[in-house]
Order: C-alpha cells, then structure tokens, then sequence
C-alpha cells in the first residue's frame, strides 16, 4: 500500500548567513545597454520580460550605453552626484547625532542614494510622492532646506511638525512629499487615490507610490495594483528592493514568484527592473514612467535593486543576521562611485574635484546642522511647545480636548 | 415639506453636497451603476457622471486608501462600505492615516472624507450584517463619530459631515432606513411618511456635529441613546409609563456633554442604550463622564442596556438585541434604587 510521504512546511532562508562567504550568483545581471527601450505607449503584454530583466545604462568603465542612456546633460549628471554625496553626508552627520543623543532614531539610505535622488529629476513641480522613510533625496534633490528636516529629526523648537512625528517621517507639501506615516504599504494605495482625484479633475498632475520589498506582502500593495490598473491611475508605483526587511530576506516576501516587479504582470500593469545603483539607468525608467503617466496611458510599476548597505535604522545590527562583507559583495556597486566614475569619463570631473566636493558638502551640511543645533536638540534646548500636543487633532478643538488641555495645565 | 426615508434623505444629502461642491465624490462597491444595495446613491452617478460617483473593487482597504489620497489632493470623498461589518481591513487605513493626518502633517495635508456605513442589526442579518462598531471609531483621536436617529437628522448630519475638514464616520442604522423601529418586531412599523421627522426639506441645511436632541421631556429619568435605540427608548418609555427623558446623542464624537449633564442633574437618574457589545462599548464612556460630572446629582447607579458580549446570533436575533422589554427593566431598576 503506498502512502503519501508526510507534508512539510517550507520556509525560505538566505544562502548565507553570519559567518558564510557572501554570495549574489543567483542575482541575474545583464550587461549594461542590452534591455530594450519600448515606446511608452506600448502594450503591457509586449514588454514582460521587462519584469525579469534589469535596465542598465552604466557600464563597468563608467560608459553610458545602451537605448535608455541619453537622458540627462553634463550639468544635470552632476548636479546628480551632489545631490547623492549631500543625501550620504547628511546621513553620516545624523546618523552620527543620533549616537550623540541629540534624537531618538535615524534611518540612513547607503546604497540607495541614487533610486529617491535620481527619481525627482524625472518629476515636475506639483507631482506628489507618497515616500517610505528611504526616500529622503526627494527632498534633498527637490530642494528642500537641509535645516528643515533637521529641525524634524531633531524635534526642536523650529520642528515644521511641531514634535509630533517620528524623526525622518517628514511632510512636505510644497516639494510634493506627502507625509510619512511609518505604518507600512498604507501609502501605496493612497498615492493611487491621489492620482486618480487627478484624473477627476481633469489635471496634470501625476502621483509617485513608494514601497519597500517586505511591504509589497501588505494588503495595501494588492490593493494599490487593483486601483491603479482598474482605472488606470497616473501614477508611478516604485517598489525598492533593498534585499532586506530589518532582518527577513526579500525572499520572505518575494515567495516563488521570480521578482517583485512580476507581480505587476497580472494586474496588466508595465512592470520594469532597473539597476537601483545606476542614477542614469533609474532617472531613464522614472522618466519613461513619468511619461506614461503623464499622457494618460496609466501606470507603471518599478522595481529598484539594490541594496541596504548600512542598518535598518539606528536600532538595528545587521551583523546578527547578514554577512558583514556582504556590501561589498553587492554587484551593482556603489552609486556614488559609479555616477563619478561616469562623470569623470564624460571629462567633466575629476578625483580632485570630487575630493574638493566631499569636503564643500560636508560644510554645507555641518552649517545646517549648526543652524538647526541652535533650535534645539531632542534632550536639549528648544522645544516644541506642550500646548501643540493638543492642537490639530482636529481643526477646531472640540470640547474634550479642551478640558483635557486644561487638566495637562498647558 | 416633502416626505423622505432615511435612504432617500441620505441620497438627497449627497445629491445636495455634489451639487454644491464638484470636490465632492462619492463611491463605494455597487454604489455607481446600481446605486447601492441599499439604493443610497441611486441616480447619483447618472447625474454626476462616472468620475465622480463610480463603483469599486471589493476592497474596503482600497476604498478608504484612495480615498485618503483623494482627500490629500483637495477632493471631498464620500465613501460607502457596504456594511459596517466589512470595515475591518480598512482599519489601518482609517485609525493610522485618515485620523492621523492633519495632526502628524501639522496641517499640511487633511483628510475630510466621510465614510458611511450601514450599522445595528433587527434585519437577521446575522454576526456579518448586524454588527454596531461605534466604539472602534470613538476610541481613535482624529475621527468624528456620527450616528443619526431619523431622515431628516440624517440629511442635515451628512452634509454637515461632508462639509466638515476631517474625517467622520457615518453609521447609518439599517433598521431604521425604512421607518422609526421602536423594538416591537412583532409589530408592523410605521413608515417614515407617517412620522413628523419624515418632513425633510429638499435642499442644502446642517445639523451641526456635536448637538445632541432631547426626544422626549421627562423627569424621572435620563436615557442616553442614538440611533435606533432612541426608538427603543421611547417605546420602552411608553409601555412602561416612566416619565423618562430620552436624549438622542446624534453625535458620538464631539460629545455634547452640556446636553447630557443638564438633563442627569435635573432627573438624579441615568440609563445608557447601545446596540452594540457591552465590555468597553461607548456606553462605559457615557456612564464614567454621567458618574464623573453628575456624581453629586445620582440616585441610583447608571445602568447599561447593550447587546450581550456575544458574537451578533442569526436565529437568536430578539433575544439578542436590547428591546423596549429590557430597557424597560431598566427604568424600573434605576427608579427603584
């Protein structure tokens, strides 16, 4: 008599873990230049394979190659770079501060500089992200004031949110940054909604979700992807997979189904991988989404790789559960390196001038911590004022709160 | 005045609202084409058109999450759920997005959208169509919580909630859509035509959030009570012959607190009404603040009248829901003491 063999659970793991040599042979690279570039108007079913490949535009020597290069000048490319070492200096001097007590928490973006600070030159004044916490060179490459997000993260007396958030969960209406709520996936639904009240009203504004690879598992993701291909939202829906979620790897979420972007395809959704290190390759994609978006022809879903250098956030070791060389080991290198590398060899950059750059951005960067220092501090100095804690729940105070106020004897 | 039910109040409201304000747009799932199946949006997306009042994908996640979006971009949704039993997957959306945006925003960004929900049971419904989650909502700083007894409360609630900057929930007592159930199931209920607040004016008033009604003048005792226990506890009033005061909260939060402190310190005695579970039901919110701001006035301990701690029964239904017998009880009990 046969019988059937035991059932048994199965639970994806890393191939490697502390300890193991690091290793990314089963991240497929293309070779730079080789991912075709459809017309925008093109029929979802034509580009899937867009969904498994990656596009890429740098190549190893730093050469920009290939149908989607092309999209940027000598000045933009540059300003490009700054805009990815100010997000990298900022992020040493916070993360720094944070060490030093002056607030509670930080989460930094190395490696990922190029995917938020490449994606904003692809926006117009107007359009409107709805970030994660990774997603900060939107504001430093929009150009919101360096000092502003300190005074946030520092929740001091200037704080343009008054105490109330969590540090890095920045709003920022005027630069198109909708306010991060740190709950996660919410926001990818409500950027679909944004779009389409954009559509309602017959504008031209077009809406930027942002996830990451572990929130794509939240309901809000199906969500989101249901919305946007049923009424063909003008929004750009970016999935960033850094490969890690705090300590689960993508593959947790990811399941069987090969990439992130793949989840797209069945919703009839352009679905497209672009190199998360490559600031040309991202800027190209977004572009090409953004287009998309733009002319009404619905939206698109991106899949940034790339990879999580440094910790979750400043209460997390990676070392418990990652190789501590594995960074290195990453294929995609390092954008900022790559970007310079390129820069240098379209002859309009050089070693020393970087050099001359690191140090002129770090002044920049240290002025505006000082600025926003003498404001205040979480521990120390100014302070939000107590009274806030009771103001904007709602519009008008209603009654309750107003006794409550008064019980605080604020 | 013209004569409406419930239902057509609702409609008439959104019809006035949309009217007003093209910001306004209303959906929800069945809501467009068909006009909900409880026929509130009937006509709507026919004179309106379909980008402003549109069926959706069974996804009340969705639904709200959108509709966030939508409030972000400077649009006014009015959104329906089916059945307020069907909102729990959009509850994070609601308690950590919608509440919470003005304030974490600092302003920037606001969220006024209403959400309408058919709420309470009396329809054997069973535990999915039948449930009142008032208190899930009351609970969470940011929300309004409004729950009107009759059409034309209802009319002018909803377009006051609709023009109201942050975000309400609007539960709308399913029983009472057709006409003012006062708990006798086994009697025939009058229509809303035959009732005084069936007179609904056709076009743009306010009922303003956060003023309660007294329904009925009494000495005796105080009932705190919306929705379709305000029916109850006139009936139970009646058939018992207490001269009880009924106080019809018709908002939850804001709490007219002034309404419902006059009418205990002038009758010393204080009885609570809700469809809903007892344990951690809004009504321990309105005995603790009765005991907190009339204390000096009681003569007796509030009583509570609530649906068991049970999961809401099909079969069981009368036997479940706190009919004008036992609030009757009640009355007695809290003039006995």
């Amino acid at each position: 008599m046969d019988e059937a063999p035991r059932l048994s659970l199965h639970v994806p793991e890393p191939e490697v873990r502390p300890g193991d040599t690091p290793d990314f042979s089963r991240v497929v690279i293309p070779r730079a230049g080789t991912v075709e570039r459809p017309p925008v108007d093109v029929d979802p079913k034509e580009i899937r394979d867009l969904a498994y490949s990656i596009i890429r535009v740098l190549d190893r020597d730093g050469e920009a190659v290939g149908p989607w290069a092309g999209t940027l000048t000598d000045e933009e490319v540059a300003a490009g770079l700054r805009h990815m070492m100010t997000l990298r200096a900022f992020d040493a001097r916070m993360v720094t501060a944070q060490r030093q007590g002056k607030t509670s928490f930080y989460m930094q973006h190395m490696g990922e500089e190029a995917v938020s600070c490449a994606f904003r030159m692809a926006l117009e004044d107007g359009d409107m992200n709805f970030p994660t916490y990774r997603q900060a060179g939107l504001l430093i490459a929009g150009g919101y004031p360096m000092v502003e997000m300190m005074n946030q993260i520092f929740s001091n007396e200037a704080d343009p949110l008054k105490g109330r958030q969590l540090p890095v969960m920045y709003s920022a209406k005027e630069h198109g940054f909708f306010s991060i709520s740190g709950n996660l996936g919410t926001q990818f639904v409500q950027a679909v909604g944004w779009a389409m009240a954009s559509a309602i009203r017959n504008d031209h504004r077009i809406a930027a979700g942002w996830i990451g690879d572990g929130s794509t598992a939240e309901s809000d993701f199906h969500a989101a992807l249901v919305f946007a291909s049923t009424y063909r939202a003008p929004v750009v829906l970016n999935i960033v997979n850094n490969q890690w979620a705090i300590s689960t790897f993508q593959g947790i979420a990811r399941g069987g189904s090969g990439t992130f972007a793949a989840r797209g395809l069945g919703f009839g959704i352009p679905a497209l991988r672009v190199d998360g290190n490559d600031y040309l390759a991202v800027h190209a994609v977004a572009k090409w989404a953004v287009e998309r978006a733009r002319k009404n022809l619905g939206p698109t879903l991106i899949e940034h790789v790339t990879y999580r250098v440094g910790a979750h956030s400043t209460s997390d070791d990676p070392s418990a559960y990652r190789p501590k060389t594995e960074s290195d080991a990453w294929p995609l290198g390092d954008p900022v390196i790559r970007l310079k590398n390129h820069l240098i060899r379209r002859g309009v950059w050089s070693e020393e001038r970087h050099r001359q750059a690191e140090a002129e951005i770090m002044d920049t960067v240290i002025a505006a911590q000082k600025e926003a220092e003498a404001h205040g501090t979480l521990h120390s100095g100014g302070k939000p004022s107590v009274r806030d804690m009771f103001e904007g729940v709602y519009a008008e105070m209603p009654p309750h709160l107003r006794r409550q106020r008064q019980k605080a004897g604020v | 005045m013209p004569r409406m039910t419930m239902i057509e109040a609702i409609r008439s409201a959104m019809d006035v609202a949309m009217g007003r304000d093209e910001a306004v747009v209303v959906f929800g799932e069945d809501v467009g084409y068909f006009g909900g199946v409880f026929r509130c949006t009937a006509g709507l997306q026919q004179k309106y058109g379909r980008a402003r009042c549109f069926d959706t994908p069974i996804s009340e996640l969705g639904i709200v999450g959108v509709a966030v979006g939508m409030a972000a971009y400077g649009l006014k949704p009015c959104i329906e759920i089916q059945f307020a039993d069907y909102v729990y997957p959009a509850y994070d959306q609601i308690v950590s997005e919608a509440a919470r945006l003005r304030y974490r925003s600092a302003g920037q960004f606001t969220c006024p959208i209403v959400i309408r929900m058919p709420t309470g049971g009396g329809i054997f419904g069973g535990q999915t169509h039948s449930q009142s989650p008032e208190a899930l909502f009351t609970h969470v700083s940011g929300l309004k919580v409004v729950v009107p007894s009759n059409p034309r409360d209802a009319k002018g609630l909803l377009i006051a909630a609709i023009e109201d900057p942050d975000p309400v929930i609007f539960l709308e007592p399913k029983r009472l859509y057709n006409g003012p159930f006062d708990g006798h199931h086994d009697r025939p209920v009058t229509p809303w035509s035959k009732h005084e607040a069936g007179e609904v004016a056709d076009g743009h008033y306010t009922v303003p959030l956060g003023k309660a009604a007294v329904r009925r003048e009494g000495s005796a005792v105080t009932v705190l009570a919306y929705g379709t226990m305000v029916h109850v506890a006139l009936a139970a009033a009646e058939d018992s012959g207490i001269d009880a005061e009924i106080v019809d909260l018709r908002t939850l939060v804001p709490l007219d607190l002034d309404a419902i402190t006059a009418s205990v310190k002038k009758t010393g005695r204080c009885v609570v009404l809700h469809e809903a579970t007892l344990t951690s039901g809004f009504g321990a919110e309105l005995a603790a603040l009765v005991q907190e701001h009339c204390f000096w006035h009681l003569e007796a301990p509030v009583q509570r009248v609530t649906g068991w701690d049970t999961p809401y029964p099909h079969a069981q239904e009368w036997d479940y829901f706190p009919g004008p017998r036992r609030v009757g009880e009640a009355l007695a009990a809290a003039m006995e003491a």
